[in-house]
């Protein structure tokens, strides 16, 4: 195999990866797809939700033969302090009524692999089993891999090997993390009847929930809680960044016990199994952590390119991946054609991805990384909600305070004037 | 639903373990306590550990996630590497 050359070799068979693998194989190029998992997905960890459009566009219809857990058809957020929960729900046969506009729960270790066999009957070359160690660079170009000293080579070796990605930042494109800059998320998948998941969250058939919290979720760290109803299992996780570890006593397995015992949560789990603990990075600095995207003879995409929006109440990466993986394989098409595999004959993927929702939505957002690292969010914000909820919804027989009166007195008691102006200016900064 | 240790659910994981080559290593004599309590709290496989004034750590049960790389590399963390290729955790969820 080392003196065979490919015309491009991916490194990683997640979602970005393996996108990029098909698109290259179906227009007539030699593809080697590897990754360090001994199948596609048994190394990758999702909360989990793919919102489907980018997707859509390789694979029309997806969702018809992919293994999806449920469609997402009811949304909940919350604000949660340790006894109470604010929650607001929307839910609406309109979400996900046409294909382009659905959202899907996944495990990645099962739908990974059915992209990676998409893949194969492509004509991708998928090696999975080895780490690919560094690419090989010759002159100042990458030209090919090595895994465990054996060598191989390609035109182009695109870069989707996720979050933490060491290629990357062993060719001095992308930096070492900061804690700044990524969450740890914890996950539990707990077995439950599938009729036992319709009843308690109210949903027929395929229909799904997706979940998520702040607050009391990380005890008031940055980061919050994510719940998600698979087929016949329950993604339950929590988030919590990484430069707000220490600002509680409690340790990350400890958070995600904790927020299970939540007295808004635990009844939707209550009797259920346990099958799986995991754990991922992920990115959350937006458009202030994106490395280099292009060199001569290399490309980077997905998680390893920091692709992915957190606004709170949605949580986008998946469909990013898919995209930059689109993209990317599209630039090396382009590359080829031209016979110049360069970083300017590369840069038609930074146009694309200029053009596309990827950086357009990512710069509009820009702002959403200073509003979820307020202690005001996580800590007084919840608080305060509960304090004034719990007014309004008590009658205890006492004389009561004008409510008004008692909404402006907690609100100055959680938040003083000037906490609440830099929150409006963060808030209206983001908008 | 009863109450399991970090251990108990790792125990539902599978793992092919390199047993003789660790992925990660540790500056066992590193005393910045700060730091060390950081990885202590964040570890999701709880693996690190601080004892008798050393700081250890087992690759057998870790997750691969990249946090105490992120947090403490050239502190607490020596070395981060992924396993080899096909070693380590294989999630079936994921």
């Amino acid at each position: 195999m080392s003196e065979e050359k490919f015309d491009a070799i991916i490194v990683g068979g997640g979602l970005a990866g393996a996108t990029a693998a098909y698109i290259l194989a179906n227009a007539g190029m030699e593809v080697l797809l590897a990754d360090r998992g001994d199948f596609c997905g048994s190394k990758n960890v999702t909360g989990g939700r793919l919102y489907a459009h980018s997707l859509e566009k390789v694979f029309p219809g997806f969702a018809e033969e992919a293994p999806i857990e449920r469609k997402v058809t009811h949304e909940k957020i919350s604000l949660m302090t340790p006894k109470s929960s604010l929650d607001i729900g929307f839910s609406s046969e309109k979400l996900g009524e046409d294909p382009e506009s659905a959202s899907y729960t996944i495990l990645h270790s099962k739908f990974d692999p059915w992209l990676a066999e998409k893949c194969e009957e492509a004509g991708v070359m998928l090696v999975p089993g080895i780490r690919v160690d560094s690419c090989v660079v010759e002159d100042g170009k990458v030209v090919g891999i090595d895994a465990g000293g054996e060598i191989m080579y390609s035109d182009v070796v695109i870069i989707a090997d996720g979050v933490n990605s060491l290629l990357a930042q062993k060719l001095g494109m992308k930096k070492e993390l900061t804690p700044h800059e990524v969450a740890v998320g914890v996950k539990e998948v707990i077995k439950l009847d599938e009729e036992v998941i319709n009843q308690r969250f109210g949903v027929r058939g395929n229909e799904g929930v997706a979940w998520l919290s702040a607050g009391d979720a990380t005890a008031g760290a940055f980061g919050g809680g994510l719940l998600y109803t698979n087929k016949d299992t329950i993604s339950i996780g929590i988030v919590a960044t990484l430069a707000d570890i220490g600002y509680t006593d409690i340790s990350i397995p400890d958070l995600l016990d904790r927020y299970k015992e939540h007295p808004a949560i635990k009844p939707y789990i209550e009797g259920g199994e346990t099958i799986e603990y995991s754990a991922h990075l992920v990115p959350e600095a937006g458009v202030h952590m994106i490395p280099e995207l292009v060199r001569d003879g290399v490309l980077v995409t997905g998680d390893a390119a920091g692709f992915v929006v957190n606004l709170g109440f949605t949580v986008r990466g998946m469909d990013f991946a898919v995209e930059s993986g689109r993209l990317a394989a599209e630039a090396v098409i382009r590359a080829k054609e031209a016979g110049d595999f360069s970083k300017e004959g590369l840069s038609s993927y930074v146009d694309a991805l200029n053009e596309s929702f990827i950086m357009k939505d990512m710069k509009a957002l820009k702002g959403f990384p200073a509003i979820l690292s307020r202690r005001e969010v996580f800590k007084d914000l919840p608080e305060m909600v509960d304090d004034i909820c719990t007014k309004l919804f008590t009658v205890s027989g006492k004389p009561s305070m004008d409510f008004i009166m008692y909404v402006i007195n907690s609100m100055a008691s959680h938040l003083s004037v000037a906490q609440l102006t830099s929150l409006v200016g963060d808030i209206m900064d983001a908008f | 639903m009863a109450k399991m240790s970090v251990d108990d659910k790792l125990g539902l994981d599978l793992f092919h373990t390199d047993e003789h080559n660790p992925h990660i290593t540790v500056n066992e004599d590193y005393d910045d306590m700060e730091e060390i309590r950081k990885v202590l709290l964040a570890c999701p496989a709880g693996l690190y550990h601080y004892e008798n004034g050393k700081v250890t750590f087992s690759h057998e049960g870790c997750l691969e996630c990249g946090t105490c790389r992120v947090l403490s590399i050239d502190k607490v963390v020596k070395s981060w590497d992924h396993p080899m290729g096909g070693a380590g955790v294989q999630f079936r969820q994921g």
